[in-house]
């Protein structure tokens, strides 16, 4: 295994995935093998190549003239929300 | 009957008024609730919006409008936000979420008087390669009810081999349009990055996501990728080139045309699957085509290239998922860190929760260089791989899959056997290049996929090239039993 459990308890809270004692155990096999498989990578030659985060060369961010395009839609989008009161979201006490 | 008819036929009716969209939505209808439950290709069945966005249609053309859609039924995938219509990405976190919008891709269409008929299944947040990971359960294949559709766009697939739409939208990061394709017998086309705005599509990985088309055969895939295509504002990676009229590029004569039988595709496919990817290849050169084989060679690393860099985007683009403002929340969180945690835990099922693991592995500190930054440098000899190839041929020619569709439960248990069903799709996603998968045989009586896969921008050429064979062949033709 080249994943411990620790390391994906670590993991798995760095993603702030709550993971059952049941499912740990196959993370652990799984994630090892798929970083065992993608290990395979450092056998290419990448020396001197340029990293590629996007596919299409030569483009670049658009601006937009800054003028007001919204409008205030809050209810509609807080609809999907699962606790809001007079507009905001509803979570557990954040400080005491 | 009208499931059997291609989307200009279906369009021709409609002018000289022998049909309407409220009947063809009606048949439609009809046909999913007859057809569909054995099958699981449609999760949400809009009837009611369907049959007023049908009278609307009608109303259009009455008034004098015309449209090569207009009033035409159409399944979106389940993935592409509909105003008012749950968009459930085919997970357990989004099963309350009722869009408040339209993705561009679904609002373009509905301008264009299509008529969405319900959501197709999908893979959960479109992760996985045979629709198995849906938390609404597995889409069954029409041609056999054992076998997975393929996926992530399974249900899609499923959906339009089995002519319960005319056309069904999907999107591809790895394959998800083209293998289910496949696995289903239709005609699928995944274009350029960029060619099709992706405003509104639950974002998977977004250097690699793109919108395309199910279709029945390229000369109706030309048609609806005319309209879903083009520049869109609202999506900061969409590409401002004027889209180029594919309907009227189909017929050209594929003489001189240069295809190169891509070397790495054939290595190691078993014979049956190679003799009808050949079969195919002798129909290019009846219809005067020059072949050549050509290599990649840093091809064969695609596959754990992709399995760094898309989960790697996913970690990033699924932590929108928090509990607060939309999507499933936990009972009873003690604090904000058991709210993050359990609401996510219990959101996500088993591959989605592997694949962000991945991505938040490969990008933390200590692994970024080694994995994250490794792979956009492999990445690169990809793209060049592919640059270098275009620089001798015209498009590139091999099969979509491996094998036909397999067994429902065969690969779920051991991730890297389902990754690998993705080895000869996931290139094109890597460069940005458009691909497009069609029928052309039958192993075990399952279909299999032919993929072309062309330069940036080449949509054009790759369905002209799809539609001339189609031309020539029927393979597209065949429907399964039971469906036709």
């Amino acid at each position: 295994m080249s994943l411990t459990r620790q390391d994906v308890e670590k993991i798995a809270h760095l993603a702030r995935l709550s993971i059952t004692d049941v499912e740990m155990p196959v993370y652990v096999k799984s994630l090892s093998s798929i970083v065992d498989f993608v290990a395979e990578l450092s056998k290419a030659a990448t020396d001197s190549v340029e990293p590629m985060a996007h596919p299409l060369a030569g483009q670049s961010q658009r601006l937009r003239a800054d003028t007001v395009t919204e409008t205030d839609l809050h209810e509609k989008y807080q609809a999907n929300a699962p606790s809001v009161q007079a507009g905001l979201y509803v979570v557990p006490r954040v400080i005491e | 009957m009208p499931h059997n008819l291609s989307i200009g036929e279906l369009a021709e009716r409609l002018a000289r008024k022998e049909t309407s969209s409220t009947e063809l939505t009606r048949h439609f209808l009809a046909r999913i609730e007859r057809l569909n439950p054995p099958l699981n290709a449609i999760i949400t069945l809009t009837a009611e919006q369907a049959l007023a966005a049908a009278g609307a249609a009608d109303r259009r053309r009455a008034a004098g409008e015309s449209g090569p859609l207009l009033g035409i039924p159409l399944i979106h995938k389940d993935i592409f936000c509909t105003d008012g219509v749950r968009t459930s990405c085919g997970s357990r976190m989004l099963d309350n979420f009722i869009s408040p919008y339209d993705a561009t891709v679904v609002a373009r269409l509905k301008s264009a008087g299509a008529v969405m008929l319900g959501k197709a299944n999908m893979d959960e947040f479109a992760m996985g390669s045979s629709n198995e990971t849906s938390w609404y359960g597995p889409v069954r294949n029409p041609w056999n009810t054992a076998k997975v559709p393929g996926g992530s766009s399974g249900g899609s697939a499923a959906a339009t081999a089995a002519r319960l739409a005319p056309f069904a939208t999907g999107t591809d990061t790895g394959g998800s349009i083209r293998q289910p394709a496949a696995l289903t017998g239709v005609t699928g086309v995944k274009p350029t990055y960029g060619r099709v705005s992706r405003f509104g599509i639950v974002a998977f990985a977004s250097s690699l996501d793109q919108a395309g088309v199910f279709a029945r055969s390229a000369a109706d895939a030309a048609v609806v990728l005319a309209a879903m295509a083009g520049f869109d504002p609202l999506d900061s990676t969409s590409v401002d080139a004027p889209v180029p009229d594919y309907a009227a590029a189909l017929d050209t004569p594929l003489k001189g045309l240069k295809i190169g039988l891509l070397r790495e595709f054939f290595d190691g496919l078993e014979a049956r699957n190679a003799a009808l990817i050949h079969d195919a290849i002798a129909v290019y050169r009846s219809l005067g085509a020059e072949t050549r084989e050509v290599s990649l060679p840093n091809l064969p690393l695609s596959v754990p290239t992709y399995y760094v860099v898309a989960p790697a985007e996913c970690s990033s683009n699924l932590s929108r998922f928090d509990g607060v403002r939309f999507g499933h929340r936990c009972a009873a969180p003690k604090d904000l860190m058991d709210l993050y945690e359990r609401s996510r835990g219990e959101g996500f099922g088993a591959e989605v929760k592997r694949r962000i693991m991945t991505g938040t592995y490969v990008l933390s500190a200590g692994y970024f260089d080694a994995y994250y930054l490794k792979a956009q440098k492999v990445r690169r000899l990809i793209t060049d791989d592919f640059r270098a190839a275009f620089e001798q041929v015209d498009l590139l020619i091999g099969p979509t899959t491996p094998t036909p569709a397999f067994d429902i439960g065969a690969k779920i248990d051991d991730p890297i056997t389902m990754y690998l069903n993705d080895i000869y799709t996931i290139g094109a996603n890597l460069a940005g290049l458009p691909g497009l998968s069609m029928p052309c045989g039958f192993v075990d009586d399952l279909p299999m996929g032919l993929q072309l896969i062309g330069p940036h921008f080449a949509e054009s050429r790759l369905l002209n090239a799809a539609h001339r064979f189609q031309l020539a062949t029927d393979w597209h033709r065949r429907a399964p039993r039971g469906y036709q």
